[in-house]
């Protein structure tokens, strides 16, 4: 327990006044903070104002103009993002890490199988007994609610909630400790949302995962996160605890979201 | 014999050595597909232009030349190869495997076993192994550059998901000197454990794809497999309809429109040596046999 807790108090991911500008445009602005094991963090803001390059940049998918990114891996070490080489920063990925996207079509392949899909990552780093990947892949999908009957379909034959729940399981198989998500829910029905977010908010406690989650939908971040930044034209202009900055907004740019929300 | 408008197997000087440079590399690095600037050749895609240029780039006037296509010498796409060889170059052609210093082949591994002073000449349809997995070729270069191979288990994975065990029967992937997995070309996976540590060295030429590989004498060549569904090559279970072989790799031919069937040596050379030296099938009848060896005999 103790070493438990002193793990936690080392941060997992840290960010350096990040910034990214394309020629004259600013994307993104002296973004800076550190992400602890276990924490959601749900980065919030109107499109355009620099959140999927935000999160491009801190999972090393793209270059940031000034600032630094840096990681502790598994051996304890924090290591400069951009010092990886590219096998170690796609082991990283494969491994360590998960990356949801908004659309399930870019983080899955589409034509082989759900088994396979959430195999492939096991069998990337080794796994070489097919009996040992299938039931690890029906483990999987059990745990996030996908009938071990389809596990032999592809996922073209899914609909939007399970090819999402699918792309989870294929991201948690290698148990990562950081996990990204582009808009999880985006483009999902509001009764599958909401089966895929207490989904997500189950296995992200009992994984003890940390995740930073880029989304417009303040409900996502209510439900999900325990600390939220806004951002506006590439900078953050108010972060703190989730409840606290819906409930009680600082700026007039947060009050305007948090009130823009519809009324049930 | 040389027709005088063309140079000695018909590509110039310049090409072979372009062609050469692109072997010799292949060769340094076993299984891995080296880009060369393959050229048109009189014939089209798909019939073994990637193959030609490699013979013709290999070639000396001292070579006795084989084409085999699925195993036979007899073959539209194996004769029309040789002749252009023996026209071209004026090398001496044959069709048996012991003789030949040069082979040239489309989809099969001849059953004799090769020696040390040979070359196996593959075509190749298409060389990169994981190209109906990933379909970008930048990434798939990538991932041989970093040994990155697990989505070619999840093809694997998947035969076994859908048919219970491997159903992959030809172009069988394979792991070359514990590095590149590499296409073995359309060959069935019978004829796989005759790539590992073959005394022969193995060439692969893919004209169209514009890609040279090699498998260098004795390398280890390694079919993937996962550990609880082995590798296995595999072979209809009959002897040879002519020549009673037990361990050749068989063709099934249609002998009438009722359902007949015979199963027969695809390797013809082999099956005719084996015939000659008094090997007989369920279906030999003895007086075609004699007339077909006068005829080849004549």
């Amino acid at each position: 327990m103790a070493e438990e807790m002193l793990e936690n108090d080392q941060s997992l991911l840290v960010a350096e006044s990040l910034s990214k500008s394309y020629g004259r445009i600013a994307a993104c602005r002296d973004v800076s903070f550190s992400l602890y094991p276990g924490e959601v963090l749900a980065i919030v803001g109107e499109s355009g104002s620099g959140k999927s390059t935000l999160l491009q940049m801190l999972s090393g998918q793209l270059a940031p103009s000034a600032g630094q990114v840096s990681y502790r891996m598994r051996d304890g070490i924090t290591r400069d993002l951009t010092t990886l080489g590219e096998a170690e920063r796609r082991f990283l990925f494969r491994t360590d890490w998960g990356y949801v996207h908004q659309d399930p079509a870019q983080g899955l392949r589409m034509a082989v199988s759900a088994g396979a899909n959430v195999g492939e990552r096991l069998m990337a780093v080794g796994w070489n007994h097919y009996g040992r990947i299938r039931d690890t892949a029906s483990d999987w999908l059990t745990r996030v609610e996908i009938d071990i009957a389809r596990i032999d379909d592809a996922p073209r034959t899914y609909s939007g909630g399970m090819r999402q729940r699918l792309q989870i399981a294929r991201n948690l198989v290698t148990e990562p400790r950081m996990v990204f998500m582009d808009e999880p829910t985006g483009g999902l029905d509001v009764s599958v949302q909401a089966r895929l977010l207490d989904l997500v908010r189950s296995l992200v406690a009992e994984l003890h995962l940390a995740v930073i989650i880029v989304t417009h939908d303040l409900a996502v971040a209510r439900l999900l996160s325990h600390r939220v930044m806004v951002m506006k034209g590439g900078r953050v202009i108010e972060t703190g605890l989730t409840d606290q900055v819906l409930d009680d907004p600082r700026e007039p740019y947060t009050q305007l979201l948090v009130s823009s929300i519809l009324p049930p | 014999m040389n027709a005088p408008a063309y140079n000695f197997a018909y590509l110039d000087e310049q090409t072979k050595r372009m062609i050469r440079r692109a072997i010799l590399k292949a060769i340094a690095i076993p299984g891995y597909q080296v880009p060369f600037a393959s050229r048109e050749m009189p014939m089209p895609y798909g019939w073994g232009t990637g193959g030609v240029q490699v013979t013709a780039a290999i070639l000396g006037p001292q070579d006795v030349l084989k084409v085999i296509d699925q195993g036979s010498d007899d073959t539209t796409n194996a004769i029309s190869i040789r002749k252009f060889f023996a026209k071209t170059a004026g090398v001496a052609t044959t069709t048996a495997t012991e003789d030949a210093t040069v082979i040239q082949t489309r989809h099969r591994i001849p059953e004799t076993s090769l020696h040390a002073n040979q070359v196996l000449v593959y075509q190749v349809p298409i060389p990169e192994p994981l190209r109906f997995l990933e379909p970008r070729e930048t990434e798939t270069r990538r991932m041989h550059a970093l040994a990155e191979y697990g989505l070619m288990h999840v093809k694997l994975y998947e035969d076994i998901a859908r048919f219970g065990h491997i159903a992959t029967a030809y172009a069988y992937p394979v792991k070359v000197n514990a590095r590149y997995v590499m296409d073995p070309s359309p060959t069935p996976k019978f004829d796989n454990p005759k790539m590992d540590n073959c005394p022969a060295l193995q060439l692969f030429g893919a004209g169209r794809e514009k890609r040279i590989y090699a498998i260098p004498p004795y390398t280890q060549v390694v079919s993937l497999d996962f550990e609880d569904h082995p590798f296995e090559p595999y072979r209809f279970n009959a002897p040879c309809a002519l020549c009673a072989a037990e361990n050749s790799y068989l063709d099934e031919i249609v002998i009438d429109d009722k359902g007949g069937r015979m199963f027969v040596c695809s390797d013809t050379d082999y099956c005719e040596g084996r015939q000659a030296a008094g090997h007989h099938g369920s279906l030999s009848a003895a007086p075609y046999k004699e007339k077909a060896q006068e005829g080849s005999n004549g």
